[in-house]
C-alpha cells in the first residue's frame, strides 16, 4: 500500500509554511534565502507526487526547471548579500533601508 | 506498507529539520538543517519512483547551492541573528500567514482525499533517466534552452556583482564612461549643425 497523493501535498503544504513562517520571521539575509529554498523544494515535492500518480513524466521536467532557477538565484542572491555585507557591515535586513525616504 | 512506513520516516525528518531551520538563530546550524531536508526529500523521491530526481536533488541542492552558502556564511563570519527587538508585530503577522497557508493546505488535502480514484498509474518508464531525456531533448527543448540563457545571465550577474574595482580602475571606466558621452553630445550637436 503507497502513501496517498493527499498526504504527500500535505507534507509539501506543512513544508511551504514552514518556509514562509521563516521568511517573515528571519532577519538574516542568509536565512531568508534559505527559507525561499525551503518554499522551492516542498513545490518541487508536489510536482514529483503528481508525476508519479498521473504517470506523466513532465512534473519531473518541471522539477528540473525549478532546480536550475534555485541555482541562478544562488549565484545572483550570495552575490547581492555579499555586496551588501561590503557596503553595510551586516547581512541584517532591517539594515538594508538605503532606498527608504 | 515497508512504503509509507518509509514516507512517514522521512516526512517527520523533513519537517523536524524544517522547523530547526526556521528555529535556529545561527545560519549555520539552519544550513545543515537545510541539507537534512535536502537529504529526506531526496529519500521520498526515490520512494515516489523518481531517482533521477532523487540523484539531481542531492547533487545540486546538496552538493553545489548548500555549499555555495555555508562558504558564504564562512566567508563573512557572520555571528548570531539578534532577536527581534523593534519589529516585534512580525510575529503576529507570521503566525497569522501561517495559519491561512496551514487552513489551506488542509482545504487541499480534504479536496483531494474526496476526488475519486487517485490510484497510483504505473508505468516503470516515467522517472527514468531515459524517459526524462527523451522528454527534455524532444519536447521540451525550447524551455531546456531558456533555461540554458538564463544560467548564463546568473552567471554574468554574479561576476559583475561582486567585481570590485580600485580607485584608479574605477576612475578610468568614469573617464571612459564621460568620454563617450561627450562624444555622443558633439555627434548630436554636429546632428543638429547639419
Amino acid at each position: 500500500m503507497e502513501p496517498s497523493l493527499a498526504s504527500y501535498l500535505a507534507l509539501s503544504g506543512i513544508l511551504f509554511t514552514i518556509g514562509a513562517t521563516g521568511v517573515v520571521f528571519k532577519r538574516n539575509a542568509l536565512g531568508m534565502f534559505m527559507c525561499i529554498e525551503l518554499m522551492l523544494n516542498a513545490v518541487n515535492l508536489t510536482f514529483v507526487a503528481f508525476s508519479r500518480y498521473y504517470a506523466d513524466v513532465t512534473g519531473q521536467l518541471f522539477v528540473f526547471m525549478v532546480m536550475s532557477v534555485a541555482a541562478a538565484e544562488a549565484a545572483v542572491g550570495l552575490g547581492i548579500i555579499i555586496a551588501f555585507y561590503r557596503n553595510s557591515v551586516s547581512i541584517d535586513v532591517d539594515d538594508a533601508s538605503l532606498l527608504k525616504n | 506498507m515497508a512504503s509509507t512506513v518509509l514516507f512517514y520516516l522521512f516526512a517527520g525528518f523533513a519537517i523536524a529539520c524544517a522547523l530547526s531551520l526556521v528555529y535556529h538563530r545561527n545560519p549555520l546550524y539552519s544550513a545543515i538543517s537545510l541539507i537534512g531536508v535536502f537529504i529526506a526529500l531526496s529519500c521520498i523521491y526515490v520512494t515516489l519512483a523518481a531517482p533521477f530526481i532523487a540523484a539531481v536533488q542531492i547533487l545540486i541542492y546538496a552538493g553545489a547551492i548548500m555549499v555555495l552558502v555555508v562558504f558564504v556564511i564562512m566567508l563573512l563570519n557572520l555571528d548570531e541573528d539578534r532577536p527581534l527587538t523593534r519589529l516585534k508585530y512580525l510575529y503576529a503577522l507570521g503566525a497569522g500567514l501561517g495559519l491561512i497557508l496551514l487552513v489551506q493546505t488542509f482545504f487541499i488535502f480534504y479536496a483531494v482525499m474526496r476526488a475519486p480514484n487517485h490510484t497510483v498509474n504505473v508505468d516503470q518508464t516515467v522517472g527514468k533517466t531515459l524517459s526524462i531525456g527523451q522528454a527534455m531533448y524532444s519536447e521540451y527543448l525550447l524551455p531546456v534552452e531558456i533555461v540554458g540563457v538564463l544560467l548564463l545571465m546568473a552567471i554574468i550577474g554574479g561576476v559583475i556583482l561582486v567585481r570590485r574595482l580600485e580607485p584608479t580602475q574605477l576612475r578610468l571606466v568614469i573617464n571612459e564612461e564621460l568620454d563617450r558621452r561627450n562624444e555622443g553630445q558633439e555627434k548630436d550637436d554636429f546632428r543638429i549643425a547639419l
